[in-house]
């Protein structure tokens, strides 16, 4: 970012949420006048630094985005600079032609073709979500040699996958066959990006509505400052000068989130922003291995590195057809077979053979949505009987009340922290208790707290928003009975196995056969008895071959699919490269004045990469686009630069794709983008996500307005989990006039577990307070710091009123509406107390990724 | 002999994140109000309101925006106490436990003050104030410790966009002199330094870059010693408050050993 | 700027020590003898500093711990890091207070179903009943197929949350765990 000219914060607060890494906008500003722009419907301390501030209100992300992007392709200088061309037609999918049975929103007034009514899922977990589905077909490339009209798969990589394998498999057929016979026929293109199929034709009809003055009417923001906006961001991109986005859960917690990215993506991708320095899309994520835990994923849908979890639902009954169903020949995803079979080893160990498909049928199949809101639903019908939580909060979580009810269901639940949380105490001290309104006699759980070590009491690594792994080391032992979270998993594993070991049923044989290898080679070294090497399991992580332990992967390119490597996380592989190398403890900065990617410090994945896709950084010829902006370029030999290039390391910028080649191989050195099935950055996306190929303006699923761009009101495909307790409100209902959004505050984390219980902390930010504008607060006769009731349709709450100027009431259409905000750090215990903000949410998602909508719905606000 | 060391905080680039205020908490592990416990203020987001004994460093919040919303901004600026080239609180103290230190930075030596308030009484800026924790007058060292062995003092190595800036006055005067002319080329002609030159108190080591009048910020446009003639009659009290600050000095001692033995936050929560 | 200041001051510091004569005020005399006030103490003299991470946002700024003993004296930002150079915001500056807090809760509890009050138990005996409930829940509702007989080897019984600022290393503990048991439903806060 220090390399930027000009950065937008938009669906962030940078400045409050990820203050350190604001060093470097500020740094840009003040030492080579970056221009800095915040588009946010709070003026907050990131705008007070920025040189543009544009309101919009909440849920307006892809209104403004796609007015952008309109603004963009009908300005001159991108239509006439050689640069935007050369970059969209060789690095982007402008050119490639759609399929004639698509139809677009502009046609179905808002919505695409193949909308359908939900009809998958398993009778036995009706838990999805889903209010309707695409049928994806006529969204597909067209393509040399195949009729137009006929079904096939998608494009996807690892993205949410199709259910249909590509083509039947036989049960002995080499792993690499099954990836090579999905090979397809090249699509067909217009490089004179006339023809009306081409992407860029129909992106061009997709955002032509999306003028200045329907930015104003969707967003609130006023056209001179969304023109302002626009010529900035054009004026900073180029040959010579690159513009970066940092975006945060502001655009994720919608139903529509990936695609408010997705919109940024296509606004960079148009600007030949991507792959270069000081371009880009940060995503500045809010947990310190938040990344982490997307990549090593305790989350459902997902096993290590971005392999989407074997499911019942869908062709994977075998491990040849998930490959079959979830493979791609082109890109570095054709090497899928090596990632799963060397993943199978890290579960099975010896276990695992080709025989018996590595043990794939042990491994278990998600039945459908597992994820929070669905599990949380299902809990409160009592149908999950018992939760272990570490390092969560749930009790004062999305729509919390209905949280709560569920885990009043619960048979057991596990705690463990570093303080006696909200969740640990749901039971005794929540507010429905202290109201009377629940006897803690009536709840039937078993519930048990385990305090925690904390970071410096622990061996460890975290992955950072960069995707850096860091090491950190133990630095004390943690008092009393903390244990660190990997003791308490190590020890509930091996105690486990002792339970099961004399099993002899079939069911049972998969976890007897899980390896579990983490006990330190010298426990009388370890001053807490138990811990487990996390060295070992680092190891595990990062890959060996397979017959001898200590023989560790040094890359991804070692990685076999014949079960003579074994690697849970193919990412990760590279990061402990051998028994004397773990290269996320290195700390060795860069000397000062010499351009550079800081390599020595930790270890990104993938292969300690820091921008990705950083082929795009030169131009087709592989010449740097200019001196200013160089970062990585082709020397007449190979590939070379500031950073890891991104490519295959020999191939000439010069070299043809092979047009029956897989992997990597069937794409020129002209195609950056080697992990996208086409090489290329997308504007148009043929699979990957359910909710349409172009992002389009929705409302939230809470509105006091009704979509100004379309009849269709807020995405047909979000997923709404009907439940007593869970209503929603409709389109303008009177009794919930104001939109309000939730965020954080620097001077707190999360729901204040480690911040709250922290007292130079908590007097910093005491009380829950609510923001609202003068002019609201006069109209409801609330005075500054007056208590004041919000209600949503869920639950209402109390907090103390911060009347600010800062707020501002928007004009949408002919309607005043007000906006407020809740930071949402507050529960009942810890040295300061509050309010559960997140009762006031719904349990409503986006149909992708199932992330709640936190940032935009509907309240009332009244004086207490 | 070192040259004069100090602060220079660039307020235009002051996030308002409050990183100087714990950072100083952890280092001389202050306690915090009330243990934390506390009401929120109103104003904005200032809810420690003011430097005090415990609160070495305090940032403040000044919103400015017109009705219309069509001009507006956020002023926040970390202070802390000026280590005046002249100054008062030094020159009231009848114990002579306020001393100036070879970086030419003032310095309340905890274990010789007898808590007389004059000091507090004197201050122009109101740093100064009453450590419950101690009972002694207390203020900002500049983290006399850690310049004793080379380290930046806490405030200014924790400040994320360096606002907050620690070096020697000559060199900061010419950041700051060069970040001035920046603004004003820039258009921000309210651009003006505060205390960097020797209008007032003989010059303040800790010096600030301002975009508004200092009475904004909670400054005092022309801040100047309380009483010229406290000044000779403290000057006499040295040697008795030698004396005091001697026999003060085996009870004091005592009383800072037993709170060492646990930490000091443990106090006050 | 922050490099060149840091250097600066080391290279001033390096003529230094404790001890150095008091300064330009030093004519006032015996009241400037150096007697040792609180804050003249270095707290982190002796003390051994070990590298570390902050454990709030993904930034991942680079952290410095200073310990006497088993005593954590002081946490501050790692100079070194190309990423925060010594900075850090005001949660990074407080992660002392994680560790050394009055409020941590040290001790196992244990809630008996319908109880009104806690009961504090041992860490071992803890365990092994989570262990026992665990087996339990699992066994009285695992899945071996669907009802349209499709392979599923898995039970949405139990759910296992948390991870996003814990290590990767527990990441992989907690997944492999559960994966190996058939648990499907495992959520970390990336989610929400």
């Amino acid at each position: 970012m220090e390399q930027s000219d000009c950065i937008v914060f938009e669906g962030s607060n940078m400045a409050e949420c990820h203050p350190v890494a604001f060093r470097w906008p500020m740094r840009a500003k003040v030492e080579h006048g970056a221009k800095l722009i915040h588009v946010d419907p709070r003026f907050t301390r990131t705008s007070a630094m920025c040189d543009i501030y544009a309101p919009i209100r909440a849920g307006g992300d892809i209104g403004f985005l796609g007015g952008l992007i309109n603004y963009v392709i009908n300005n001159e200088r991108w239509n006439t600079n050689s640069f935007f061309r050369e970059y969209l037609l060789n690095y982007t999918n402008a050119a490639v032609i759609i399929r004639e049975d698509f139809k677009g929103t502009e046609e179905l007034d808002g919505v695409f073709s193949g909308l359908m009514k939900y009809s998958g899922g398993a009778p036995e977990w009706p838990y999805d979500g889903f209010l309707g589905a695409y049928q994806t077909d006529s969204w597909q490339y067209a393509r040399h040699g195949e009729e137009q009209g006929q079904p096939r798969g998608g494009e996807e990589n690892a993205a949410p996958g199709r259910s249909t394998a590509q083509r039947p498999v036989r049960p002995d057929e080499p792993l690499d066959e099954v990836i090579r016979s999905l090979r397809k026929p090249v699509p067909l293109r217009d490089d004179t990006l006339r023809n009306p199929r081409c992407v860029f034709q129909l992106l061009k009809r997709h955002f032509s509505r999306y003028t200045p003055e329907m930015v104003e009417q969707v967003t609130g923001c006023p056209q001179a400052t969304f023109t302002k906006v626009a010529e900035t961001i054009l004026e900073n991109s180029g040959r010579d000068r690159t513009t970066s986005f940092a975006y945060a859960v502001a655009w994720t917690q919608h139903t529509n989130g990936p695609q408010v990215i997705g919109c940024c993506a296509l606004l960079q991708l148009l600007l030949g922003n991507i792959g270069r320095p000081g371009g880009g899309i940060m995503a500045l994520r809010g947990h310190a291995s938040i990344q982490g835990s997307t990549d090593v994923p305790t989350l459902y849908h997902s096993i290590h590195g971005y392999m989407p979890a074997p499911s019942a639902l869908k062709a994977h009954q075998s491990l040849r057809e998930y490959l079959a169903t979830e493979g791609t020949a082109t890109s570095y995803w054709a090497n899928m077979p090596k990632f799963l079979v060397s993943y199978f080893k890290s579960m099975y160990g010896s276990a695992a053979t080709p025989e018996n498909q590595f043990g794939y049928d042990w491994h278990p199949k998600i039945s459908g949505d597992h994820s929070h809101m669905p599990m949380f639903v299902a809990m409160a019908d009592g149908r999950v009987k018992g939760m272990l939580c570490i390092g969560q909060n749930p009790a004062t979580s999305l729509n919390a009340g209905l949280e709560r009810k569920g885990m009043r269901q619960l048979e057991w639940l596990v705690v463990k922290d570093n303080f006696l949380i909200e969740t640990a105490t749901f039971w005794n001290r929540a507010p429905e208790v202290e109201s009377g309104d629940v006897k803690p006699e009536d709840i039937k759980t078993e519930v048990f707290f385990f305090p925690s070590a904390q970071v410096a009491e622990i061996d460890g690594s975290f992955t950072n928003t960069q995707r850096m792994l860091q090491w950190h080391f133990k630095a004390a032992d943690p008092p009393g009975q903390c244990r660190s979270d990997p003791w308490f998993t190590h020890q509930l594993a091996l105690r486990l196995k002792r339970l099961y070991a004399d099993s002899a049923l079939p069911r049972d044989e998969g976890f007897k056969k899980l390896t579990w290898d983490f006990d330190p080679d010298d426990p009388s070294k370890e001053s807490i008895p138990g811990e487990p090497d996390l060295k070992k399991v680092l190891r595990e992580i990062n890959g060996y071959y397979t017959g001898d332990p200590t023989r560790h992967l040094a890359g991804f390119d070692e990685l076999k699919d014949d079960g003579s490597t074994t690697c849970a996380s193919w990412i990760y592989c590279g990061v402990y490269p051998a028994a004397d190398r773990n290269l996320a403890a290195r700390r060795e900065p860069d000397p000062p004045g010499v351009p550079g990617a800081e390599l020595n410090w930790g270890w990104a994945w993938p292969a300690n990469r820091r921008v990705l896709y950083n082929r795009a950084s030169a131009d087709p010829q592989g010449r740097p686009w200019s001196e200013r902006k160089k970062w990585v370029w082709w020397d007449g030999k190979q590939w070379t630069g500031y950073d890891v290039p991104d490519f295959s390391l020999t191939k000439a910028p010069s070299a043809p794709g092979n047009p029956k080649g897989i992997g990597l191989d069937a794409f020129s050195g002209r195609q950056p983008f080697i992990m996208i099935p086409d090489g290329t950055g997308w504007l148009f996306n043929s699979s990957g996500l359910l909710d349409g190929p172009f992002p389009t303006h929705y409302e939230p699923a809470e509105s006091p307005v009704r979509n100004a761009l379309y009849r269709q009101q807020s995405s047909p495909v979000l997923k709404y989990w009907k439940h007593d307790g869970n209503p929603l409100a409709s389109v303008g209902d009177p009794r919930f006039p104001y939109v309000i959004t939730t965020y954080r505050l620097t001077e707190h984390y999360l729901s204040g577990v480690m911040s709250r219980w922290n007292p130079w902390l908590a007097e910093l930010m005491p009380e829950l307070f609510i923001e609202l504008s003068p002019e609201l607060a006069a109209e409801k006769g609330i005075r500054n710091t007056d208590w004041v009731r919000i209600s949503s349709p869920r639950a209402h709450i109390r907090a103390k009123a911060l009347v600010t100027r800062r707020m501002r009431p928007f004009r949408l259409g002919g309607k005043i509406v007000h906006q407020v905000g809740m930071p949402w750090h507050w529960g009942w215990e810890g040295v300061v107390t509050g309010d559960v903000t997140n009762t006031l949410t719904a349990m409503v998602g986006d149909p992708n990724v199932s992330i709640h909508e936190g940032k935009a719905f509907v309240c009332n606000v009244e004086k207490a | 002999m070192p040259e004069p060391m100090g602060f220079y905080t660039d307020t235009t680039v002051c996030i308002g994140c409050k990183a100087c205020e714990v950072a100083c908490k952890e280092w001389n592990q202050l306690p915090a109000t009330g243990g934390g416990r506390h009401e929120m203020s109103g104003d904005s987001y200032d809810n420690t309101q003011r430097l005090d004994g415990i609160h070495w460093r305090h940032v403040k919040f000044v919103e400015q925006f017109s009705e219309d919303r069509n001009d507006g901004r956020w002023l926040m600026m970390s202070d802390v106490c000026k280590h005046c080239v002249r100054a008062p609180c030094l020159e009231v103290c009848p114990t002579g436990a306020i001393i100036r230190t070879e970086f030419d930075t003032v310095v309340i030596q905890s274990d010789a003050c007898n808590g007389c308030r004059l000091c507090i009484a004197a201050c122009p800026f109101g740093v100064i104030d009453i450590n419950p924790a101690s009972d002694t007058a207390q203020k900002c060292t500049l983290c006399y410790d850690r310049l004793q062995v080379g380290m930046e003092p806490a405030c200014s190595q924790a400040c994320p966009t360096d606002s907050i800036r620690f070096g020697t006055i000559r060199e900061l005067k010419q950041q700051a002199e060069t970040r001035v002319r920046q603004l004003h080329q820039l258009g921000e002609r309210r651009a003006r330094l505060y205390g960097a030159d020797q209008k007032f108190l003989g010059g303040l080591n800790s010096f600030y870059l301002l975009v508004d009048e200092p009475e904004t910020y909670g400054l005092p446009r022309s801040p100047r010693m309380p009483t010229r003639n406290l000044l000779p009659s403290a000057l006499l009290s040295t040697a008795g408050a030698v004396v005091i600050a001697l026999l003060g000095l085996v009870g004091l001692r005592k009383r800072l050993m037993d709170d060492r033995a646990e930490p000091r936050e443990d106090a006050d929560v | 700027m922050p490099l060149s200041r840091r250097e600066f001051l080391r290279v001033t510091a390096a003529g230094l020590g404790p001890g150095t004569a008091l300064g330009s005020l030093a004519g006032l005399g015996a009241s400037l003898t150096p007697a040792t006030a609180r804050a003249q103490q270095l707290r982190i003299k002796d003390a051994k500093a070990t590298p570390s991470v902050c454990p709030y946002c993904a930034v991942g700024c680079a952290t410095i711990v200073h310990t006497v003993g088993n005593e954590i004296v002081n946490i501050e930002g790692d100079l070194r890091s190309p990423h925060n150079q010594g900075t850090l915001c005001p949660k990074g500056a407080a992660i002392y207070q994680l560790h050394k807090n009055p409020n941590r809760a040290t001790k196992v509890l244990h809630r008996k179903p319908g109880a009104t009050k806690w009961d504090e138990v041992e860490l071992d005996w803890a365990m092994d009943r989570v262990a026992e409930l665990v087996k339990k829940t699992r066994d009285e509702t695992f899945v071996e197929r669907l009802e349209n007989g499709r392979l599923a080897n898995q039970t949405t019984a139990i759910l296992a949350v948390g991870g996003a600022t814990l290590d990767n290393e527990w990441n992989h503990l907690q997944q492999k765990l559960l994966r190996g048991l058939g648990i499907v439903g495992i959520e970390n806060q990336a989610r929400i």
